[in-house]
């Protein structure tokens, strides 16, 4: 019996037109090849930019942006539909394969109800009536989960959120009962304890309607849950490909190890946290319009130590950074280094007061100016804050780059001419470059390659080793916070749950919410999924 | 919710395919899930009001914005041509000025008054239609304007009627064969036509159409009691000129406005579901093009009341623009604020109608949760 | 950047605006006449001594045309520097700013941009003592309604990016985040929208002399000498539409370098990228 989807030798390109250069065409796929049975399920796994959607989007024939698929074959039941015609192809599309974007609410039709776009391919395709097709929504609303399944066709895509939106988008995508699903990284944009629902609940309806899939994502542990097959990708090529058990179990590639390894960095919590370099009292804080984000939040840094903040988006972990900016200044409470109150608005505090605050960014391009050199942005911190320049500004600069393992080669270089883990490396340099005694880590390595972030981790541990310099490590990511951090605090819906030392807030017992959370996040496990939903049945049983 | 969105967003604009971009995440930014806030708080009634009924709530508030736009502007237009230096009666008189007579205008046109007092009998008879009389012709500028008003919207009406469709019809096409010929030759055209001063294209068309082949008729007069059928024929060079200095900008914009759409996730969706083109573009596309389109047509119309004043001169017509440019010339004070406040008018509210159109459009705000 | 990269339309563009530059720098060198010399008889067909004809009091067309340049090109582009200096500066103050300053100075835009420029110029010109400065002040401030419109855009888009709040967080005043963070990020999308003002203060100051209410007789510029000749068209005399023409060309190639730019920029996104 042939595969039912045999994809050989792909290779895929676009054209790029960076600004003053004559257009420039690279290659986003090479060499890809992978067999898919039916009612299987193949795990694309890569970071961004390893061209795993451009895959994807190629078993539908289709390219997005001004890809072209220039090479390979993809046997759809043993028939290539790149060579097809394009009513040919659009016979394939909505019919045999369907597509579950990341994000299903700019994909939906904000002018139509959900039930009339769930069935049109359906309807469409001439697959089945209107009568079948409404009663086939139902039943997929009702297999993931949706509330009042009844109704919920009438609802229009911004009345219903995104957890839902994710799941009407697989209900439109197994309606017209498919051979196979895309799902690019379907997952993704919602919030870890949203994450785990959805994810059963495609789980469940690939398995009940014995549909093959492919699913796209950048999370290794997410795709071991779900998947028979797994390719890990990377700039465009493939890296390793095998069964699940083997990719996760025996990884045979060194950047699939770091991909399946927990993080190597660890350091073990320090034994006196009594001490507070920085103390957040009773903070509440909102934004103009009078929605209030924090609530009541308290918590202390010691000298020399790490403070991690987990949360999911909402949570307000980011709201509290700019609280203790100066940014958002609270509306109640207050914050004091060493003893001494902060003026709560950024305006009333010294340059001195600055000069201990340094924050780092997620997302270390926006954080640069793109028109400065390392050099300047490096360097602006001493002349502004220590008066310094000439030499003796450039040999400091130089001992910061040598310090963040870079060098002097790249003294004179833009931001746009470093990779991601380098700009996030000068970015660490400018905010040391003030002699700081705080630096405020908002997610910092979340948009980096798994590897790259292994490094900046790493680079942060030992600057705090050579400077004692504290931090306060905003992240979603547990894993993070039990390599790096001394004390731990979890905020949801801008109140503290939770706060102490590493080894209290992560042991039983739990609160509910830290519980929930600490569950849903995916463990590098196979069959992980089953068994927490297996003891989140019992425990609704129980009660 | 009220204080969540840029309620008081830019109300005029200018004409341009760069600002609609502007004016569309002016939209965006309105609030389209309520605050759970308001709520909590019960809020005054207007709130409260806001909550529930989030359209009307925002139609209203576009409707008391322009009013209220209206009336600084009329504060603006009489009291801002206070505080420049000048004095009218001087002016007026010009050379032959004496004390004595100066002050005899002043007196005579009511000019000795405080400027609040004159401001609010003259704001108070403009809502009832009564502008004064003009200095230079000693008429009632109420029934000049009755006259010259219906003529100038009687051009501008026509200009519409054939700028409309044919500008989207042609933002269509662009679209449709994008970045193929047609549609380069189109934006090659539309560009050069957008530098087009009014009068130029105005002469020019006179010089051969009226002139060189005698087709048409120039000057371009109306009088009362003028057959339809002559006014039409009189009309013909004044809207072709106006329709060609608005259908650049208004086709450009069409197609900035399709393309985004196009560009959009759904209609990716769409075209993954496998459905055909004219599918794709019928439900997909359209239902969701139409409110920035409408918002182009009318800023565009916006446009075309400006327009109106030099085609007016250049083709002798008795309108409102020739009207005012007249008094100008000859600083006829009560004629300009007259004409002033009634073109800002006509102005604001196509503005307002633009915005309403979309908030209109918007299924966010049509289908409340 | 390299000079390949450019586009046939922009080297017309840059081409037509470079001729129009050098007419105006040395018009006493180049015009065969003088600006008000009565040289023939009014209206004069184009050839023999007179290359374009003379106009409505027999004067040299092409004289004319050549000295009207330069009227017209540094009224316009007094005109659009001011209006420019003046919106970018209110604009990236309200932008940087924000708050009380942002609101007041934006809902005054806002109250500007509700009457239509022209309707607005008609009113104010009506009062004031005509005037060469009062004139390209008057262009300048109704102008900069659009510049500060723009300007606030863009440096609002720039303004929310880290290292702008970066900069705020290390204690750099007002002064150092406009000029040293954020002006140079808008560089591009700004020099595209001071081509656009400038093609627009042409064709406004040419509207505005052809209505009788910009530069004044017997001054040549081009919009004045539309209308100065416009009375020549019913008898077939297109002396009108050679200024007229003028204008359209010159408006035509500052927008052919705008077209060009504005796509330069609108593949930098955020401003990156060709430093």
């Amino acid at each position: 019996m042939p595969d039912l989807l045999s994809v050989k030798n792909l290779k895929i390109e676009a054209t790029s037109y960076p600004p003053g250069e004559p257009p420039k065409v690279v290659t986003l796929v090479e060499g890809v090849s992978f067999d898919l049975e039916k009612g299987k399920v193949l795990g694309l796994i890569g970071e961004s930019g390893a061209g795993k959607s451009t895959i994807g989007l190629s078993a539908l024939a289709y390219g997005r942006g001004g890809c072209r698929i220039i090479g390979g074959e993809v046997l759809l039941n043993g028939k290539n539909i790149l060579t097809l015609g394009r009513s040919g192809i659009n016979a394939v599309r909505g019919a045999q394969v369907c597509y579950v974007a990341q994000s299903a609410a700019a994909a939906f039709n904000p002018a139509h109800k959900l039930g009339d776009q769930v069935i049109e391919a359906s309807l469409r395709h001439g697959i089945m009536s209107r009568e079948e097709a409404s009663e086939r929504a139902l039943y997929l609303f009702r297999v993931l989960g949706l509330p009042n399944p009844e109704n919920f066709g009438d609802r229009y895509p911004h009345q219903v959120s995104g957890g839902q939106l994710q799941r009407a988008m697989t209900a439109m995508a197994l309606c017209s009962k498919p051979d196979l699903i895309v799902f690019d990284e379907p997952t993704t944009a919602l919030d870890v304890t949203t994450q785990i629902d959805v994810l059963a609940a495609i789980k469940h309806a690939i398995e009940e309607t014995d549909t093959a899939a492919l699913y796209i994502t950048h999370d290794l542990a997410v795709v071991a849950q779900i998947s028979d097959d797994i390719m890990v990708l990377r700039h465009g090529k493939t890296v390793e490909y095998g069964t699940t058990k083997q990719v996760i179990e025996a990884p045979r590639e060194e950047y699939t190890r770091a991909l399946v390894s927990v993080r190597q960095a660890k350091r073990d919590e320090a034994p006196d946290q009594t001490g507070s370099l920085l103390k957040i009292e009773h903070v509440h804080a909102g934004y103009a319009n009078g929605f209030k984000v924090l609530h009541d939040v308290s918590m202390h840094l010691p000298k020399g130590q790490t403070l991690a903040i987990v949360g999911e988006s909402g949570s307000g972990k980011s709201t509290l950074a700019r609280v203790i900016t100066g940014l958002l200044p609270p509306s109640e409470g207050r914050i004091t280094f060493e003893g001494k109150e902060l003026p709560k608005a950024l305006k009333g505090r010294s340059n001195d007061e600055l000069r201990r605050i340094q924050m780092i960014y997620q997302m270390a391009d926006t954080a640069m100016n793109p028109r400065q050199t390392v050099r300047d942005i490096v360097g602006r911190p001493l002349s502004f804050y220590f008066g310094m320049h000439g030499a003796r500004k450039t040999e400091r600069v130089k001992e910061l780059l040598d310090q963040i393992e870079m060098g002097t080669p790249f003294l004179d270089r833009y931001p746009a001419e470093l990779s991601g883990g380098q700009k996030q490396r000068v970015a660490i340099a400018r905010a040391l470059a003030a002699q700081p005694e705080i630096i405020l880590c908002d997610e910092p390595t979340s948009a980096l390659d798994p590897l790259v972030a292994e490094g900046i981790l790493n680079l942060l541990l030992k600057l705090q080793e050579e400077t004692a310099v504290s931090y306060v490590f905003i992240t979603h990511d547990i894993a993070i916070v039990r390599a790096i951090a001394d004390s731990v605090a979890v905020m949801h819906r801008g109140r503290l749950v939770r706060f102490g030392p590493k080894s209290k807030v992560l042991a039983p017992p739990f609160d509910d919410y830290t519980d929930l959370l600490l569950k849903s996040v995916p463990e590098m496990e196979i069959g992980w999924l089953e068994k927490v939903l297996q003891t989140r049945r019992m425990e609704s049983a129980g009660n | 919710m009220m204080e969540s969105g840029p309620i008081t967003g830019p109300v005029a604009t200018d004409a341009t395919a760069g600002e609609t971009a502007l004016r569309s995440s002016d939209l965006a930014g309105i609030p389209a899930k309520p605050n759970p806030a308001a709520e909590e708080r019960g809020g005054t009634i207007w709130q409260r009001f806001a909550f529930r009924r989030p359209l009307a709530a925002l139609i209203l508030q576009r409707l008391g914005l322009s009013v209220g736009l209206l009336f600084a502007v009329s504060l603006m237009i009489f009291g801002g041509i206070e505080a420049l230096p000048g004095d009218f009666a001087t002016t007026y008189l010009g050379q032959s000025a004496t004390p004595q007579a100066v002050e005899n205008i002043r007196q005579d046109l009511g000019l000795d008054r405080p400027w609040s007092e004159r401001y609010l009998s003259w704001l108070g008879g403009a809502v009832q239609g009564d502008f004064g009389t003009s200095w230079a012709s000693r008429n009632s500028v109420s029934e000049q304007i009755g006259n010259r008003l219906g003529n100038s919207l009687f051009l501008a009406f026509f200009a519409a009627l054939v700028s409309v469709p044919l500008a989207v019809g042609l933002g269509m096409l662009a679209v449709q064969f994008r970045n193929r010929l047609p549609d380069k030759i189109i934006n090659v055209i539309s560009l050069a036509a957008i530098s087009l001063p009014e009068f130029f294209i105005g002469y020019l068309l006179i010089m051969y159409f009226a002139v060189e082949w005698g087709v048409a008729t120039f000057p371009a007069t109306v009088y009362n009691g003028m057959g339809f059928t002559d006014r039409l024929s009189a009309i013909a060079l004044p809207v072709a000129t106006l329709v060609l200095v608005v259908l650049a900008h208004m086709m450009r914009m069409t197609r900035a406005a399709i393309l985004n759409v196009m560009s959009s996730a759904y209609v990716e969706t769409a075209e993954l579901k496998g459905l055909g083109t004219f599918r794709i573009i019928a439900r997909h596309a359209a239902p969701n093009a139409v409110a920035p389109v409408i918002n182009v047509i009318a800023l565009n119309l916006a446009y075309l009341v400006v327009g109106v004043v030099v085609v007016e001169v250049v083709f002798v017509y008795p309108g409102m623009g020739q009207y005012m440019v007249d008094a100008v010339t000859v600083r006829d004070m009560p004629v300009v604020q007259a004409c002033g406040l009634i073109f800002a008018a006509f102005y604001i509210f196509l503005n307002m109608a633009a915005d309403i159109l979309a908030i209109l459009a918007n299924p966010r705000l049509r289908h409340p949760r | 950047m390299n000079l390949r990269t450019i586009p046939f339309s922009a080297w017309i563009g840059i081409i037509g605006i470079a001729i129009a530059i050098f007419c105006a720098l040395f018009a006493p060198l180049l015009a065969p006449f003088g600006e008000r010399e009565v040289v023939g008889d009014v209206w004069l067909p184009a050839g023999g001594d007179f290359l374009l004809g003379t106009d409505n009091l027999g004067r040299d067309l092409l004289s004319r045309l050549i000295y009207g340049a330069r009227t017209t090109i540094f009224v316009a582009l007094a005109a659009t520097v001011i209006s420019f200096a003046l919106g970018m500066i209110l604009s990236f103050t309200a932008a940087v700013t924000g708050g009380f300053v942002d609101q007041f100075f934006s809902r005054f835009n806002d109250l500007m941009m509700a009457v239509p420029t022209l309707i607005f110029a008609l009113v104010v010109l009506a009062v004031l003592p005509q005037h060469l400065w009062i004139l390209v002040l008057v262009m300048a401030v109704l102008d900069s309604t659009r510049v500060f419109r723009i300007g606030r855009a863009v440096a609002l888009d720039v303004a929310v990016m880290e290292f702008v709040e970066a900069a705020r967080l290390r204690g750099e005043g007002t002064v150092w985040i406009i000029f040293r963070e954020i002006l140079p990020n808008t560089l591009s999308p700004l020099l595209a929208e001071f081509g656009l003002r400038f093609a627009f203060s042409i064709l406004f100051l040419s509207t505005l002399s052809f209505l009788g209410l910009g530069i004044q007789p017997p001054a040549a510029d081009w919009g004045g000498m539309v209308k100065d000749n416009k009375d020549g068209i019913i008898f077939g005399i297109s002396a009108a539409l050679i200024p007229g023409g003028a204008i359209a060309a010159l408006a035509i190639c500052v927008n052919l370098v705008v077209d060009w730019l504005m796509k330069r920029t609108s593949s930098l996104k955020g401003g990156r990228g060709d430093a």
